[in-house]
């Protein structure tokens, strides 16, 4: 099927299908069913694949992952919702010492083909915990694929892959691109592994992913204005990260910013630097920058477009590393 | 302000006042209501397999200490004092029936056929579970208290999801009533129906804590505010567990939902071989919880049937001297996996993050070994 839908109807027509496509998948959240899940996600398959398949569950986060890793084992293909990225904590038990490692701690003999998608980040304005960036967390922890998506397109066929695969995958949806819209072809098939070059440049490489590559190519667009060309890369999977396409292509522009929301500290950021710095450290013309969310709890909603990576800080930092004129010259 | 509370729901909780027991510690067999009409298939050839398993159980969990005493074993939980639980659950369920288990069960993994050299491997340290939990229809041992009754639940569900006859069992110690896991998977259970046994040895210790600190309330009745019926037995009387294990398994594939099953029990020993249980229990308790020995007590049974218990004791010693002799055999037969097998089974599919590791990882180990000296032609070699 192909077609302008939104992200949510994308992640939707994926589910459908991977529900028509093979009886052992099955969903699993908190208000997936009737209510159709907080941001619509699931809307309309509780009608065509019944309680069954389609599983509102208790309010138990633990619950939610705990009893589908012992779904897992009987060999259904569970896919998870957890209803805001903020609650996702009281399963982290059951994500980092239970179903990460089954497959390693079994030799191989168990696999946890589970999905738990969590809707994610800021930049909807809403209360406490609802607007979190738990990313690094997840990617720390060996066993476990920790994905985003960026477009409608990439959130269907990135989500249709996460279902497909034998390895527990955390999918990361950011919620503030819920509604962007785009052409989709429900057909198409991603891999959970490989970097996407969205935008060739020869000046810098701008590595972001989820909500934040509608950024970078806003400000690589906006950048133009000024002469300056920026590779934009959309990581798309933060554990394992696609080094080597990062790597090739701050060799061709010798500089690197990374932006992402999440803080700073310990994050993904910090791992594609140093990658960077592993890889191919004598490219570089100047340090690379990252510009993140800062290092405090996530603030008030009022207060997110400051901790938010907006176009200008983005531009400010791209404007380091090449040596120009930045905000920290300002007196 | 006054209100008007009711008591705690009673109604769904067999033996809450006294524990069901059919056979009194002095090995006296009385009648029970509830267990009597699932023990119609005990004559004495059954109770001599009991009373064979149980002591041969307590002779490889002894040799299991000693092992770990002599340093072949890096920890050991021993489960002493708790044969008739184990063996009364492991001997009455089918094999088919899968078990989501703690670190203490290993007499319903012997149960299961798992062998020495499986048993021994994660309390040696050669592998982070030993056994194929396909084959033994067993997961792998769970360290973190309650996690596995999650997943005994889930993999219920989707038995019954699947057209499935077996049941799920989650087994666990009194401990694991304080963790939420436990309560989120009752509430799953309960909500869904879920064709689950939840098998709660209470052993009265969760390491140092004694189960008063656990509950103000007996643990039995916890589960009833989920709707789970609950069966309390004596869990040091063998046929109580096994009656027990029958009636809750056949109402569970029945289709009629969850059942909670307390086993009241006592560990003798320590709550592994690194504690010392003198620093929090007394002498009079364990020599109360001695007289109540689940093995001794099905002695007396079969003496006070006149079966020929000398004869059986010289069974026990020669197939008790054959399974501990396994387990000493089974130790030269654990060696460590090879180095490089540390970067398998992460992922289903080669991960290049990880192969480059592996590789950094070769290469120093590479760069560790001695130079081969240059031999020129016609030096001796």
């Amino acid at each position: 099927m192909t077609g302008e839908s939104t992200m949510a109807a994308a992640l939707n027509a994926a589910l459908h299908d991977a529900l028509a496509e093979d009886d052992d998948v099955v969903l699993l959240g908190e208000d997936i069913g009737t209510l159709g899940g907080v941001f619509r996600v699931t809307d309309g398959l509780l009608q065509e694949f019944g309680p069954a398949r389609v599983i509102d569950s208790p309010l138990a986060e633990a619950g939610i992952v705990g009893t589908a890793v012992g779904m897992a084992y009987r060999g259904l293909r569970p896919v998870c919702e957890i209803q805001f990225d903020g609650f996702v904590h009281p399963a982290l038990d059951q994500i980092i010492a239970q179903l990460s490692r089954l497959h390693y701690r079994t030799g191989g003999v168990v696999r946890m083909p589970l999905t738990i998608r969590v809707p994610c980040g800021g930049g909807i304005g809403a209360v406490e915990h609802h607007s979190e960036s738990p990313e690094a967390y997840f990617a720390h922890t060996p066993g476990l694929r920790v994905v985003t998506a960026a477009d409608p397109q990439d959130a269907c066929s990135t989500l249709r892959a996460a279902i497909a695969c034998d390895d527990p995958v955390l999918f990361l949806e950011p919620k503030r691109r819920y509604w962007t819209k785009a052409e989709v072809d429900t057909g198409a098939r991603a891999d959970l592994v490989s970097a996407r070059v969205l935008r060739p440049g020869r000046d810098a490489t701008l590595v972001a992913y989820g909500s934040m590559v509608t950024t970078a190519l806003e400000a690589a667009t906006a950048a133009e204005d000024d002469g300056i060309d920026l590779e934009v890369i959309d990581l798309r999977s933060l554990s394992p990260i696609d080094r080597e396409t990062v790597a090739a292509s701050v060799r061709r522009t010798g500089r690197l910013v990374v932006t992402h929301e999440a803080q700073a500290s310990v994050s993904v950021s910090a791992e594609v630097i140093t990658a960077v710095v592993e890889d191919c450290f004598e490219q570089l013309e100047a340090p690379p920058e990252r510009v993140t969310g800062y290092d405090t709890p996530y603030p008030p909603s009022a207060l997110e477009d400051a901790f938010l990576p907006g176009l200008d800080r983005i531009l400010d930092a791209v404007d380091r590393t090449l040596g120009r004129r930045s905000s920290r010259e300002v007196a | 302000m006054s209100t008007t509370m009711s008591a705690p729901d009673h109604h769904l909780v067999e033996g809450l006042d006294q524990p069901l027991q059919v056979l009194a510690e002095d090995g006296t067999r009385h009648a029970d209501a509830v267990l009597d009409p699932h023990l119609g298939d005990v004559d004495e050839a059954l109770l001599t397999d009991l009373f064979v398993d149980m002591s041969v159980l307590r002779a490889l969990d002894d040799e299991a200490v000693a092992l770990q005493r002599k340093g072949e074993l890096g920890l050991w939980p021993p489960l002493r004092g708790q044969e008739a639980a184990q063996i009364g659950l492991g001997r009455t369920l089918p094999a088919t029936d899968f078990l989501f288990t703690s670190y203490r069960e290993n007499g319903l993994a012997w149960c299961r056929g798992v062998t020495p050299q499986e048993m021994l491997a994660v309390w040696r340290g050669t592998a982070l579970s030993g056994w194929d939990p396909y084959q033994r229809h067993m997961a792998t041992p769970q360290v973190i208290i309650a996690a596995q009754t999650l997943h005994a639940v889930g993999y219920a569900m989707a038995t019954r999801a699947q057209g499935g006859s077996e049941i799920a069992v989650a087994c666990f110690g009194d401990g694991a009533l304080s963790q939420g896991d436990l309560h989120e998977a009752m509430v799953f259970a309960a909500s869904f129906g879920a064709p689950v046994l939840f098998f709660c040895q209470n052993n009265q210790y969760a390491i140092s804590e004694p189960v008063t600190v656990q509950s103000p309330v007996p643990i039995a009745l916890r589960p009833t505010g989920f709707g789970i019926p609950v069966l309390r037995v004596d869990g040091n009387d063998v046929l109580a567990v096994r009656a027990a294990s029958r009636l809750a398994a056949q109402r569970i594939r029945s289709g009629e939902g969850p059942v909670f099953l307390e086993a009241v029990t006592y560990r003798l020993g320590p709550h592994t071989t690194s504690d010392d249980p003198t620093r929090y229990r007394d002498e009079e308790e364990l020599a109360r919880w001695r007289r109540r020995c689940p093995v001794l007590r099905l002695q007396r049974h079969l003496e006070q049937l006149g079966a020929p218990v000398d004869s059986l004791r010289e069974e026990v010693t020669i197939r008790a001297d054959a399974a501990t002799a396994g387990l000493r055999a089974a130790i030269d037969q654990l060696a460590p996996p090879a180095p490089d097998s540390l970067f398998e089974h992460v992922y289903t599919t080669e991960d290049t993050a990880l192969s480059r590791q592996r590789e950094q990882w070769r290469a120093f180990e590479a760069s560790l070994a001695p130079e081969k000296p240059e031999q020129s032609p016609g030096s001796p070699s």
